[in-house]
């Protein structure tokens, strides 16, 4: 079998200038094996998802500490959906409030990674979804 | 040395190595938090090249290593200024007010992403941004409103500021006026550092060269009319947050001021008069001895720069007069209250550093906004270790200490390697443009994360003493997505009711002003605050002839 490898997007939407997250888990989850493509700071909802898209990404992980995190998530999995990209895996951390974490996931956020988790923890989550998505597909 | 103390320690090494076939020491080696060696035990043999006169001097005495009063808190304690702001002007004025009300001794203005990065409430980039991690303020009209009842000649204000910095000094200037106190009378800082914005911070605006016009248009406004304002607060904190060293931290900070200081110099401005305004930024983690260290040796060298480099001979210019910020990215997420246990540590550390100012960060800030129960907290532990703590009552209690004095040099020396690097590429520009200091920023910080994840680096609570815990119970606090709403109702309201042809009238003053490098902004720019001109409006207008910066991605 062909398998490819996984591609993701990591992003950071908003204003929010505080990246060094966002480009450990990205070196990590290259690191991984994973193609990885981080689009830098000051990025719109748009921009993301034409990233995505552009990428032909399995997934995109998207990281927000300045408080904007519903806006951004919700609205980046809604332009998917518009895009015929619905299946397309969101996930995503920053300084995310536990209590905002249940509407995430409602909203169709596969995962939300707090502040001191380890990266092997998101890289295992991010193959073994990927492994569900592409399952699916067949 | 003496003989008589080779043959006493020689002795005593054979002892050690004796005991050590029995009992292994916890780890093969011992790093700093940094990665500098830590040796076993540090002797006087350690600090045979140290030259007391030289290389620590007396207090308030050129290099300033002991600090830059000779009786620094036996006269008067660090200004204790807690970071805040949040929502609306009305919020966070109603938040200063009970700080100041609790003993704080110095304002701290956090404003919100929009502002930093010059967009009013109502533009789409602010879209779910407004009033998140600190006070939206879009006109003089909510300046006015956040030090409402804060009288401006008694309290000094720092403002967390870059990219807009003069536009926001203006409308504190114009605040200041209303209020009828004139511009010689304020007192306060503006960060106004957009060359960490590039490294470390991300919330610039314009490209290098016209941000460093504004910077130095600052600094010559200032000289004449703002005398007493502390012009740039140059930030190694962000630097450390993005995750360098110690030592990196220091290196990059003083090359970020050296880059300030030769700017100032090619418009004229005389580094033994402007150098009095300069001010620093710091950050304090947890490895105690490392960053007393730290402060130390960036102090000293600083001295030695502005001697040696630029011919300085004023002591007042030549000080390194700094505030101190704990870490944030240092508190966890797991178990926050022992965050009040690091914050002590690292308050301590830049107390026993010699600081001029504390921000001491509260225990909930890896969850949410801080709660004003734990933002008292914290105050109280700068309280704590000012009143009760004793280490303020003589001056530099850990000089000659064995370890402090050679770490103190350590950090001096990795740091200086740094300098002489970014030196060889062309100095601090060039090293950004290139990515070179991001770059090693970066690489320490995955380091870091690794060094966490081996359970090399053990932080309590994450990767060893875990709990299982209930965050349920926590009081959070959160801003409404309404502050945002208010804020644009506020807004279309002001531009309603301003006289529109005058704005107009200063908006075009400003772009004709812009475009001719001679010209220096900051009169134009009060002009048009005080006729209620938008920040928006005004950073519009910069944007349209300077342009944007595009980050250079270094991965």
């Amino acid at each position: 079998m062909d398998e490819r490898k996984i591609r993701v997007v990591v992003a950071k939407p908003g204003l929010d200038g505080h990246d060094r997250g966002a480009k450990v888990v990205a070196r990590a989850l290259r690191d991984a094996g994973m193609e990885v493509v981080y689009t830098g700071l000051r990025q719109t909802a748009e921009q993301i998802v034409e990233t995505v898209l552009q990428e032909d990404a399995d997934a995109v992980g998207i990281s927000i500490l300045s408080g904007a995190h519903t806006f951004y998530f919700t609205k980046i999995i809604e332009l998917l959906k518009e895009k015929d990209a619905g299946d397309v895996i969101v996930f995503g951390g920053g300084v995310i409030p536990e209590k905002d974490i249940p509407g995430l996931l409602e909203a169709g956020v596969g995962a939300v990674f707090g502040p001191g988790t380890p990266t092997s923890v998101c890289v295992e989550w991010l193959e073994k979804a990927v492994a569900e998505k592409r399952a699916k597909e067949q | 040395m003496n003989t008589e103390y080779k043959d006493a320690r020689a002795k005593f090494e054979a002892g050690v190595a004796k005991l050590l076939q029995k009992h292994k020491e916890r780890k093969e080696n011992f790093t700093t938090g940094g990665g500098l060696p830590i040796r076993r035990l540090y002797g006087p043999d350690d600090i045979e090249s140290v030259d007391y006169l030289k290389d620590i001097g007396f207090p308030g005495e050129y290099p300033f290593t002991r600090g830059v009063q000779p009786t620094m808190y036996r006269g008067r304690f660090w200004t204790m200024r807690q970071y805040a702001g949040f929502a609306s002007a009305e919020e966070s004025n109603e938040r200063y007010r009970y700080l100041l009300s609790q003993g704080t001794t110095g304002l701290s203005v956090a404003f919100d992403l929009p502002t930093q990065i010059g967009y009013d409430s109502d533009d789409p980039m602010a879209q779910g941004e407004c009033g998140k991690v600190g006070v939206a303020i879009d006109s003089l009209q909510d300046m006015e409103i956040l030090f409402d009842q804060i009288p401006l000649d008694k309290v000094s204000t720092s403002m967390t500021i870059n990219a807009p910095a003069s536009v926001l000094l203006a409308m504190y200037i114009c605040v200041g006026e209303k209020q009828g106190v004139p511009m010689d009378a304020l007192s306060g800082t503006i960060q106004n550092d957009i060359l960490k914005e590039y490294i470390a911070r991300g919330t610039y605006i314009f490209p290098p060269k016209p941000s460093m016009r504004l910077i130095t248009d600052i600094f010559e406004f200032c000289s004449e009319n703002v005398p007493k304002w502390n012009t740039i607060s140059i930030s190694g904190y962000h630097i450390r947050e993005a995750g360098s060293t110690a030592a990196q931290e220091v290196a990059f900070t003083l090359a970020d001021g050296i880059a300030y200081v030769e700017a100032a110099g090619k418009k004229g401005l005389d580094p033994n008069v402007f150098g009095e305004r300069l001010s620093f930024f710091f950050n304090a983690h947890n490895d105690f001895l490392e960053e007393v260290a730290k402060f130390r040796a960036a102090r000293r060298m600083w001295a030695r720069i502005m001697k040696d480099r630029f011919g300085v001979t004023n002591p007042k210019a030549q000080m390194l007069r700094f505030h101190t910020q704990t870490g944030g990215s240092t508190l966890t997420a797991q178990q926050p209250e022992n965050n009040i246990v690091r914050v002590t540590i690292q308050a301590l550390a830049a107390v026993l550093g010699g600081t001029q100012s504390l921000h001491t960060n509260s225990m909930d800030e890896a969850l949410a906004l801080p709660s004003e129960k734990s933002v008292g907290i914290a105050l109280k532990t700068q309280q704590i270790i000012a009143y009760e703590s004793g280490v303020t009552n003589t001056v530099d209690p850990l000089a000659g200490s064995y370890v402090v004095e050679s770490l103190t040099n350590e950090i001096e020396k990795k740091a200086l390697e740094y300098i002489g690097q970014i030196d060889d590429m062309g100095g601090m520009l060039t090293a950004i443009e290139k990515g070179y200091v991001q770059k090693h920023i970066q690489d320490a910080a995955y380091d870091y994360q690794r060094s966490v994840e081996a359970k090399e680096t053990i932080v309590v609570g994450v990767n060893k003493f875990q709990i299982k815990e209930d965050k349920g119970e926590m009081n959070l606090l959160s801003v409404d997505a309404s502050v945002g709403e208010r804020q644009i109702a506020k807004l279309r309201k002001l531009k309603e009711s301003r006289d529109n042809i005058a704005v107009k009238n200063v908006l075009d003053d400003i772009r004709t002003a812009a475009a001719d490098e001679s010209t220096n902004l900051m009169p134009l720019i009060i002009n048009a605050v005080r006729s209620y001109a938008t920040e928006g409006e005004i950073c519009g207008v910069l944007r349209n002839v300077f342009g944007e910066y595009t980050e250079n991605i270094v991965l």
